[in-house]
Parts: structure tokens; C-alpha cells; sequence
């Protein structure tokens, strides 16, 4: 059974994009360019509608850059035996990106794309599509369907959520003064909320959901630049839009599929932390 | 095979003098100790040429007693040169000059030609056979002029090695000096050309040459124009504001085939104004802010307008882009290294009558204004 090899490219600048599919198309004619998403948040939703083999990030796009796409489809990647994309990062110039890059083995192009090394990342990606395939047909040949669901899979996304978790903490933003109380304003009244009652952060657009054990605050900022101010010993994140004070968190329930669900103290609803951050709730 | 990624240009470390080691050379870091001894051995060879001259002199005038005399030179010469040229490192050497300072100092040159003299003395006789201490029962006279010759001579040398020392440590400042300047111009020029901008660049420039052959050649003729503009150190020049616009459009030109459909430009500047004198580049960091940080991160199309008018006696320049815009809280992500220096040249320029604004647009299409004001000469 011959799967088709796809491939999704996320660049937002049209001309790079046309040129990147050409060089593929010449390099690797099995694989057929599904799309081209032209900011990061169509570059997720595209990714999961169409669930290609291989996905090209442009790291710098409009939207959300390819990194916190890459994150949001790991989080978001269905259930299944659909085996989570390759990736392959696309930059310019990010020196502090290329030495993740090289930690972590993840593929990485520079821009412009010389083609001897967009021949040597085709090669790469082709050999991790054979390692893998073996793996998949061996299930097929049991013909009894016992095989371990998601079993085959579970290994390489582990690994690439590794990688994807390594990469964002090498892209995350140098820790600012702490931030000791939360201020969020109501029309003339400002809410001076100590940061140790707070129990989670949602984000929710451009604002942040503020949770205390008896009310809910608003503040206008993002989790990007609320994070590096908060203790991160103390406060976890767990989700690409949740930060949890780890001293609140009562129980964490592990499911088969991976997602951990958190109980609190003092809150009746129950958080999801994504499989990105399940290794963070393990025994001691 | 790979492309190997762009090393970071990190500035080697420059070697800072290291202070006064309070005792020997031998405290004295490993950098700083190899060009003293160097310096020691030239010094003792200069002392050891003088002596000879010295002692040929001396032997001349004593009737031709001249291998006498040269030994005797050499002996005491090399003797004060050793008390002296090594003695400094105990006498806590000023990091400058290699050499003590004040009260020291003198009683290094005095001290060390004294010792040097007796020292010297000493073995000359012991050479010669005579018992060390002959040479004080030899006269008055003549051990006066002995003295006098040791002293001048010595004081002569010390004097010039210190001068030497200080000259050399002056002119290591200065090269470190020039080394700092220049990588602090290599950081701003790095700055400017942005190479995220210069490599997506070169990246579509070459998907073009593929393409579309003569547009790659109009585009590279823009960038061309762009790097001249920009390369360009000088930015205390002025330019006709038609020139101004035209290298804007040159950037502008790059931005537009790089984000396709995305960008819409429009310039508007009246003939009247054409050749009004503004400084080069002024507008330059704005238009790059408005792209940057207003446009380039929009999901979507946006337009950016260039434009200039008059308002009574004053020229009106304004950036008006409909991109993502800006809390007027947070800090500005225009409020950074470009703007600041455009208050500076106009600052620089024209003082309070200049002036420089940056605020969200005014009307429903959102984004951001920036207004540059300047007075216009009649």
C-alpha cells in the first residue's frame, strides 16, 4: 500500500514559497506540495486539516511564528495512527535558532536554499519515512488488529516532542525582574492580585484570564511576555495557553492518549495539560 | 555538504594592561611578561653600546689605556643598568611607564648607580687583580669624575627608557582605542543592514533569476541603490527630498516583491517641495519600523504611505502605516534604536524647532503614525 507523500510549506513571502515548492518538486517529484500557508495560524489549521508527511516552517511569519505553530500542532495533532509530520524549519538569519537547530536534529534550512543542501535535508527526510515505514507495515502484516495503538507512533512523537520542547526553551524570551502582584484595572479601579493567589493563567486572545480561588481578572498582556516575569519553578507551563502555580494543582490524571488532566484547589473545572508538557507530571 | 550557519561576530577580548604587580616580575601576568624581557635584554644591549663608547673615550683621554677603561665602563655600566633596569619591578612600577614614580624613582636612579658604581668597581678590580675596594684609594679627584660619569650617564639612560615606556603604553592605548571604535561601527553597520532583511532579500533575488531574468535585474539594481544608500557612513549629509523619497522607494521596491500582494505603497510629495534640503536616511528607520513592526506581522494586506506637505512654515513628513499597530502602554516596539535616532539628528539639527511624534493612526484603518516636523527655510 503506497501512502502519498505531501508536503505543507508555511512562508509568508510568495515568492520564496513558489521557489521552495520548484527545488522540491525537481529534488523529491514523489512529493506533491498539498499547500501553501501564508501565516502561521493557516499554516496549523492547514496542517491538521490536510495532515501532511512533511511540513517546511518559515520560522519568522505573521500570525505566530513557525516554532509556536509547531507547538499548537503537536498539542492539537489528532489521535490515531496518522504519524505527526516531519519538520523541517525554514530561516534567514536566527543564530540563536541554528544552535538549537544543531543540538537538536531537527532539520533546519537557511535562506537562500542552496539546492546541495536541500538535496541532503531530502535525503534525511526520506531515510526517517523508511525507519518508520517498516514499523507501520509490520502492524498491516499481523492482519489481526492487535498492535499497539499508537504504540508504533508513540516513540517518534516522543522524540519529536523532546525536540520541539528543546527548541522552544532555546527560543524562549531571557527571564525579566519577578513579578510579584498582578494589577489588572476595571475602569478606575485597579485589582492588586498577589501572584501566589493565583491559581492558572489562561490566555485568551490578547488578554490573560487571571484565575483566584474566588474570582477571575483580566490583563492585557500575552503569555509570551507574561512568562519570562514569573517564577518558573513555581509556575508551569502546561499548555500553549495555560500557566498553572504547581502548588495548586492537587491531582494530575494521565490518559491513554497521552493529554494529563489537572484537578486544583479551590476550582471545580479540571485543566488539560497537552502531551508537549505531560512529562512534567511523573512520580517522584 | 551543509550550509555551515552564520558565526556570530563576537569581539575578541581586548588585552587590558594588568595592574602594577607589587613585588617581582614574576607576579606579573604571562601577557605582559615576554615583551619586559625582550625590553630588558635591548636595554642592556643600549647600556652595554654606551659603555663601550664610555670606556673608548675614557681610554683615549687615559693615553690609550683602553681595554682598562672599556672593562671598567662595561662593569660598572651593566652593573647600574642591572640595579636600575631591574630594580623598578620592586619599587611598585607604575602600569603606564614600567617605572616608579616620584620619590622612588629617584632613589631607584640614585641607589642603583650608587650600587652599580661600587658593585661595578668591585669587579673591575677583582678583574684586574687589585683587591675590590682599590679604586677608593686612587684620588679624590679622579673618583669624583668616576661618580660624576656613572651618574650622568645613568641618569641620561634611565630617563630616556622612561620616556620610551610611557610613549609605547600611550600608543597601545590608542590602538585599543581605534580597535573599539571600529567594532563599535562594524555592530551599527550590522545593525543597519539588518541580515534577516538582506538575506530574504538574496533569497527571492534568486528565485526571480529563474523567473523572471530582467525583474531580477530591476531588483537587484534596487538593492544595489539600497546598500549604497545605506553603506553610506555619513549621515550628517542632506539630500533633496525627491532624493530622500527615491532611496525609500528603493527599500520599498525590495519590501514590495518580497511580501507580494501583502504591501501597497504610495508616495505623495508635492513638485513645490521637491528640492527642499532634508538630512539623508532621515525617514529611512521609519519606513523599516512601519514594515518591521506594523506590516510584516499583520496576517493580511496593509499599505504604507510616504508623505510631505507644508503646514505654514513648517515641512510635515509622515509614515502612516495600516499594520498591527501599537498599545499606547506598552512600550513602543517603534520606540527603539530607529527612533531614537531620529530625535537625535533632528535634535542635532534644528534643536526644539524639530520634532517628532509617534502615535496610532488616526482613523479606522488602524496602525501607526509617525510625524516628523521640521522647519522650512523661506
Amino acid at each position: 500500500m503506497t501512502t502519498s507523500l505531501t508536503a505543507l510549506i508555511a512562508e509568508d513571502e510568495p515568492l520564496l514559497a513558489a521557489g521552495l515548492k520548484a527545488e522540491l518538486q525537481r529534488l523529491w517529484p514523489e512529493l506533491g506540495v498539498a499547500a501553501i500557508a501564508g501565516d502561521g495560524v493557516s499554516a496549523v489549521t492547514q496542517a491538521l486539516a490536510l495532515q501532511p508527511t512533511v511540513c517546511f516552517f518559515d520560522i519568522r511569519m505573521p500570525g505566530q511564528t513557525g516554532l509556536e505553530a509547531a507547538q499548537a500542532l503537536a498539542e492539537d495533532w489528532p489521535e490515531g495512527d496518522t504519524p505527526f509530520p516531519l519538520l523541517v524549519f525554514v530561516t534567514a538569519y536566527d543564530q540563536y535558532a541554528l544552535q538549537a537547530f544543531d543540538a537538536q536534529a531537527v532539520d533546519y534550512l537557511v535562506k537562500p536554499v542552496e539546492p546541495a543542501r536541500l538535496a541532503a535535508c531530502v535525503a534525511r527526510l526520506k531515510k526517517r519515512l523508511d525507519d518508520r515505514a517498516p514499523v507501520v507495515a509490520r502492524g498491516n502484516g499481523n492482519g489481526n488488529g492487535l498492535g499497539q495503538p499508537g504504540g508504533n507512533g508513540a516513540s517518534p512523537l516522543d522524540q519529536t516532542m523532546e525536540q520541539l520542547r528543546a527548541l522552544l526553551c532555546a527560543h524562549a524570551a531571557p527571564a525579566a525582574p519577578r513579578l510579584d502582584v498582578i494589577q489588572a484595572s476595571v475602569g478606575n479601579l485597579v485589582h492588586m492580585v498577589p501572584v501566589d493567589e493565583v491559581l492558572y493563567f489562561e490566555a485568551a486572545d490578547k488578554y490573560i484570564r487571571v484565575i483566584t480561588a474566588d474570582r477571575e481578572h483580566l490583563i492585557r498582556l500575552s503569555l509570551r511576555e507574561l512568562l519570562p516575569q514569573l517564577d518558573a519553578q513555581k509556575f508551569w507551563q502546561v499548555h500553549r495557553s495555560l500557566v498553572v502555580r504547581a502548588s495548586a494543582i492537587t491531582t494530575a490524571l494521565r490518559d491513554e492518549s497521552g493529554k494529563v488532566f489537572l484537578t486544583l484547589r479551590g476550582r471545580p473545572e479540571k485543566l488539560t495539560a497537552s502531551r508537549l508538557y505531560a512529562h512534567l507530571f511523573k512520580g517522584m | 555538504m551543509s550550509t555551515p550557519p552564520l558565526p556570530p561576530l563576537s569581539p575578541p577580548s581586548p588585552v587590558r594592561p594588568s595592574p602594577a604587580a607589587p613585588g617581582g616580575a614574576a607576579a606579573v601576568e604571562c601577557s605582559e611578561a615576554k615583551p619586559r624581557w625582550r625590553d630588558l635584554l635591548r636595554h642592556g644591549l643600549t647600556v652595554a653600546a654606551v659603555n663601550l663608547v664610555v670606556g673608548l673615550v675614557l681610554g683615549f683621554v687615559a693615553g690609550g689605556a683602553y681595554f682598562k677603561q672599556i672593562v671598567f665602563s662595561e662593569c660598572i655600566g651593566l652593573s647600574c643598568w642591572l640595579c636600575i633596569d631591574f630594580g623598578r619591578f620592586l619599587l611598585k612600577p607604575d602600569t603606564e611607564t614600567g617605572w616608579p614614580l616620584g620619590w622612588r624613582l629617584v632613589l631607584l636612579i640614585t641607589g642603583g648607580t650608587m650600587a652599580g658604581f661600587i658593585v661595578g668597581h668591585a669587579i673591575g678590580e677583582l678583574i684586574f687583580g687589585g683587591s675590590p675596594f682599590d679604586t677608593y684609594l686612587m684620588g679624590r679627584r679622579s673618583l669624583a669624575r668616576d661618580v660624576a660619569i656613572t651618574a650622568t650617564i645613568g641618569a641620561l639612560i634611565s630617563g630616556f627608557y622612561y620616556h620610551r615606556g610611557k610613549t609605547q603604553w600611550q600608543q597601545a592605548q590608542l590602538a585599543r582605542a581605534e580597535q573599539d571604535a571600529t567594532l563599535a561601527r562594524l555592530d551599527m553597520l550590522r545593525s543597519q543592514l539588518e541580515p534577516h532583511m538582506l538575506f530574504n532579500t538574496l533569497a527571492n533575488l534568486r528565485v526571480l533569476i529563474g523567473v523572471d531574468p530582467p525583474a531580477a535585474q530591476a531588483m537587484l539594481d534596487r538593492l544595489i541603490a539600497f546598500l549604497r544608500a545605506s553603506l553610506n557612513g555619513s549621515r550628517t549629509t542632506q539630500h533633496a527630498l525627491s532624493a530622500e523619497f527615491a532611496r525609500l522607494a528603493d527599500y520599498l521596491a525590495l519590501m514590495a516583491i518580497r511580501m507580494g500582494p501583502r504591501l501597497e505603497t504610495r508616495f505623495e510629495l508635492p513638485d513645490e517641495l521637491r528640492d527642499v534640503p532634508v538630512p539623508a536616511m532621515l525617514l529611512q528607520p521609519l519606513v523599516e519600523n512601519a514594515i518591521r513592526h506594523g506590516l510584516e506581522p499583520k496576517v493580511g494586506a496593509g499599505q504604507l504611505v510616504v508623505s510631505a506637505r507644508r503646514d505654514g512654515d513648517r515641512l510635515l513628513l509622515e509614515v502612516r502605516d495600516t499594520g498591527v499597530g501599537f498599545n499606547g502602554g506598552a512600550p513602543s516596539p517603534g520606540g527603539g534604536f530607529g527612533t531614537a535616532h531620529v530625535r537625535e539628528r533632528l535634535a542635532a539639527l534644528h534643536g526644539a524647532a524639530a520634532s517628532f511624534t509617534l502615535a496610532a493612526a488616526p482613523d479606522d484603518a488602524g496602525g501607526t503614525l509617525a510625524t516628523v516636523s521640521l522647519p522650512l527655510n523661506p
